[in-house]
């Protein structure tokens, strides 16, 4: 009677356990970023592995996003007679949602998933504790300048994204389906808002960044140290990363165009 | 330290990339360069109806887009919605006698805030009230009131 209670408790006491370390964590790494500007080098060579790495899955999928919605919205628009509405349709999608949220999505998978993979394997091997021996702080060290890393990489990444997707509809749209180039640029620019939609893109840019860096880390860190522990881990990095970017974007679309 | 210096390489054309893309979806994709720039100034015009009027829609003469508008606000004084319109400072000749219609775009399109010149000699001051003005036309009214003409010319 009273067993699956008491695992029913422990799960809750666990998670809420996972949670609060979790939060500790971030802001250790908070506290060690001012440190960084020091060492600008370490955060340089982080956003080769995070941000240069990545950048080929973005630009193709990008590509092929937009190319998707320029087909899509064409036959859609098409039967309302407003094909020229094309370039707003393709531009907002993009610049609003696709862009952070596919964006953040293949990062996690990306991106998330090495860093996971990296700390945790270095937690298995012992080379954490190897360099707190040597008094070096491994928070300074490793973690931190992998999360600025990323913070800074996401935004970037989004725009390449939302850039490229841009283009990619273009290609299509005017390109093969015979769209007015004039009226596909023209009515993107009449309709999208640089404050509204550019901005409010970005910020959601930022913050998925942030949280799926965040969780990157805090699983590798945190990871069981075997090499079962660091494969769990990174699985849950992927899973975590993209449910919590799935469930931020709702709420920050709801705060943003809510109205 | 080549390793190190090509790896400083690949990172600066990463950042350029990314804010190149910002630029471009900034300068070619949002409204910045279409916007009002710069000096502008006010004026006001009050409409019985405003229809689908909303903040930030345009305000054009003769189809060239001079502003937006910038506030609605209902005025108990005079039962009027009162809008306010943001103008480039390039267009600061209008004769005192401009009129102000609200026309849609298109038959679904947005709805925007058309001036027409008139004809007087004094010019319209920054902070001036249009005088003459043309609501928007509502299509609910307008079926209304072309069925209730052809039930009346039916009668007859």
């Amino acid at each position: 009677m009273l067993g699956p209670l008491q695992r029913l408790g422990r799960t809750g006491i666990g998670f809420f356990e996972r949670l609060g370390r979790g939060h500790v964590f971030l802001l250790q790494i908070l506290a060690r970023l001012p440190a960084l500007l020091l060492r600008p080098g370490l955060v340089v060579r982080q956003i080769y592995s995070v941000g240069v790495l990545t950048l080929l899955i973005i630009l193709v999928s990008g590509l092929f996003v937009g190319m998707v919605l320029g087909l899509q919205g064409f036959n859609t628009l098409s039967d309302f007679g407003a094909e020229e509405s094309l370039g707003v349709a393709v531009a907002l999608a993009l610049v609003r949602e696709l862009g952070p949220v596919v964006t953040a999505l293949l990062f996690a998978g990306r991106a998330g998933s090495a860093l996971t993979a990296e700390i945790g394997l270095m937690k298995a091997t012992e080379q954490l504790s190897g360099m707190e021996m040597m008094a070096v702080d491994p928070m300074k060290r490793v973690i931190a300048p992998r999360f600025l890393a990323g913070f800074l990489s996401m935004p970037l990444l989004a725009a390449i994204f939302s850039a490229i997707g841009v283009y990619g509809g273009f290609f299509v749209g005017v390109g093969l389906l015979g769209v007015d180039e004039g009226a596909y640029w023209s009515q993107m620019q009449a309709n999208v808002d640089l404050q509204d939609d550019i901005y409010n893109g970005v910020i959601k840019s930022i913050v998925f960044g942030f949280v799926a860096t965040w969780i990157a880390v805090f699983e590798g860190y945190d990871a069981v140290p075997t090499s079962e522990g660091v494969s769990r881990a990174t699985t849950r990095t992927v899973v975590h990363g993209a449910l919590a970017v799935l469930g931020l974007d709702f709420v920050l679309t709801a705060l943003m165009f809510g109205d | 330290m080549k390793q190190s210096k090509a790896v400083e390489i690949a990172v600066g054309l990463f950042v350029a990339a990314g804010m190149a893309a910002l630029f471009i979806l900034a300068m070619k994709v949002s409204n910045l360069s279409t916007s009002v720039n710069g000096e502008s100034y006010t004026i006001t015009a009050s409409f019985d109806n405003i229809g689908g009027l909303k903040v930030r829609s345009p305000v054009t003469v003769s189809g060239v887009r001079i502003g937006r508008v910038d506030s609605i606000v209902y005025d108990f004084e005079t039962y009027e919605a009162v809008v306010q319109l943001r103008i480039g400072n390039s267009y600061d000749r209008f004769p005192e006698d401009t009129t102000a219609s609200i026309f849609t775009a298109g038959l679904l399109g947005e709805q925007y805030v058309a001036l027409e010149p008139g004809g007087s000699e004094d010019n319209i001051m920054p902070g001036d009230r249009i005088q003459l003005t043309q609501s928007a036309l509502v299509l609910e009214q307008m079926i209304g009131q072309f069925l209730y003409n052809t039930a009346s010319a039916e009668e007859k």
